[in-house]
């Protein structure tokens, strides 16, 4: 994206921080969403993490990682172990980072 | 007079209340900055992006997306359904602050992040207004606002100094990930998480960043369906 993009990007990425956050207060009317839709509405964030996680750790330069030894895939299989283990985000930053700047640093993967 | 010492005295407390918790607001915002300047962003945008937009995953989500050059309503759609969690809040919120004029109440909810919202309601369990609601959320917001915004900039300043190399931005990657652990529950958010994941990597060469879209549109569906279906358990009596 170029600079005037990235700030137009910016601006409306504020305006979905205050749409979302103030959604029922925007109106003076009270209503709702339908349950059914409310129920749905609950994957929306798993789904959409799953979706921009899954290439980042996955795929390299649009091809699937061939090779185990991927700092990136790496740092996310001892992010994965730590939080099933301990079940803490922040760990699960930290493990997962050690193990990049390890394998990119120490082991010059 | 004792209403103002009152006033401060909700304030304070609203303060105390998220000061252990925000340790966690601040990693995330240090982590947030770095993966800012990681992506490429120059330092102004980043400091723009950080003080302006204030919703930590939303923020990380669009960066991938900025990167690879996607529709601007594809980044806004993304981070729509990143903070979906809140517009279930908001509804929460119009309980307490629906009375207030739409500005007010708007700027408010502006400030209002996921911890204010749990610790909040934590203090005023009864869905109606009082006085000391409003200054207990300033002060709560107030220590929030400061302990996310101070470290993201200190990541900003710190990540121009961190070799590219490292590829440090990774770390906001693994925040999503550790977040959407976090997110689980039960086996159909488990089966939809995966058929999300799996219709992001499998669509990836679809133009224009399509396949966050699709991923996250069969996520949906297919959690919908399998809660219809075959109800998780816990859900199967209600």
């Amino acid at each position: 994206m170029s600079d005037t993009q990235t700030f137009v990007a910016i601006i409306g990425l504020t305006v979905v921080t205050v749409i979302t956050r103030g959604f029922f207060l925007l109106s003076a009317r009270e209503w709702s969403l339908p349950p059914w839709l409310t129920h749905g509405l609950r994957y929306a964030p798993l789904a959409a993490l799953a979706a921009i996680v899954a290439p980042e750790v996955l795929l390299s330069n649009g091809a699937l990682i061939g090779d185990w030894k991927d700092p990136r895939l790496l740092a996310a299989v001892a992010a994965t172990a730590y939080f099933w283990w301990q079940r803490g985000i922040l760990g699960t930053i930290v493990v997962g980072t050690v193990v990049l700047l390890a394998a990119k640093i120490g082991f010059g993967l | 007079m004792t209403a103002v010492l009152e006033q401060r005295d909700e304030f304070r407390r609203g303060m105390r209340d998220i000061v252990e918790p925000s340790f966690g607001i601040s990693a995330w915002a240090l982590v947030t900055g770095v993966a800012m300047i990681k992506s490429g962003m120059s330092v102004p945008l980043a400091t723009f992006m950080m003080l302006a937009v204030y919703a930590g995953s939303a923020q990380l989500a669009a960066l991938p997306l900025m990167v690879a050059g996607a529709p601007l309503w594809v980044v806004w759609a993304t981070a729509f359904c990143m903070n979906l969690r809140f517009v279930i809040f908001s509804a929460h919120w119009r309980k307490y602050f629906g009375h207030l004029p739409r500005a007010k109440r708007l700027a408010l909810m502006y400030l209002a992040a996921d911890l204010n919202y749990v610790l909040f309601l934590r203090r005023f369990p009864t869905p109606e207004p009082s006085p000391e609601q409003l200054p207990y959320f300033l002060g709560s917001v107030f220590w929030s606002w400061l302990s996310w915004q101070i470290p993201g900039l200190i990541g900003i300043a710190l990540a121009d100094r961190v070799p590219t190399e490292w590829d440090l931005g990774f770390a906001g990657v693994l925040a999503l990930l550790g977040l959407a652990y976090s997110t689980l529950s039960g086996r159909n958010s488990w089966i939809a998480a995966l058929v999300a994941a799996a219709a992001a990597v499998l669509a990836f060469h679809l133009p224009l960043k399509l396949n966050i879209v699709v991923a996250i549109a069969i996520g949906v569906v297919v959690g919908m369906l399998l809660d219809r279906l075959w109800p998780n358990r816990a859900e199967a009596g209600h």
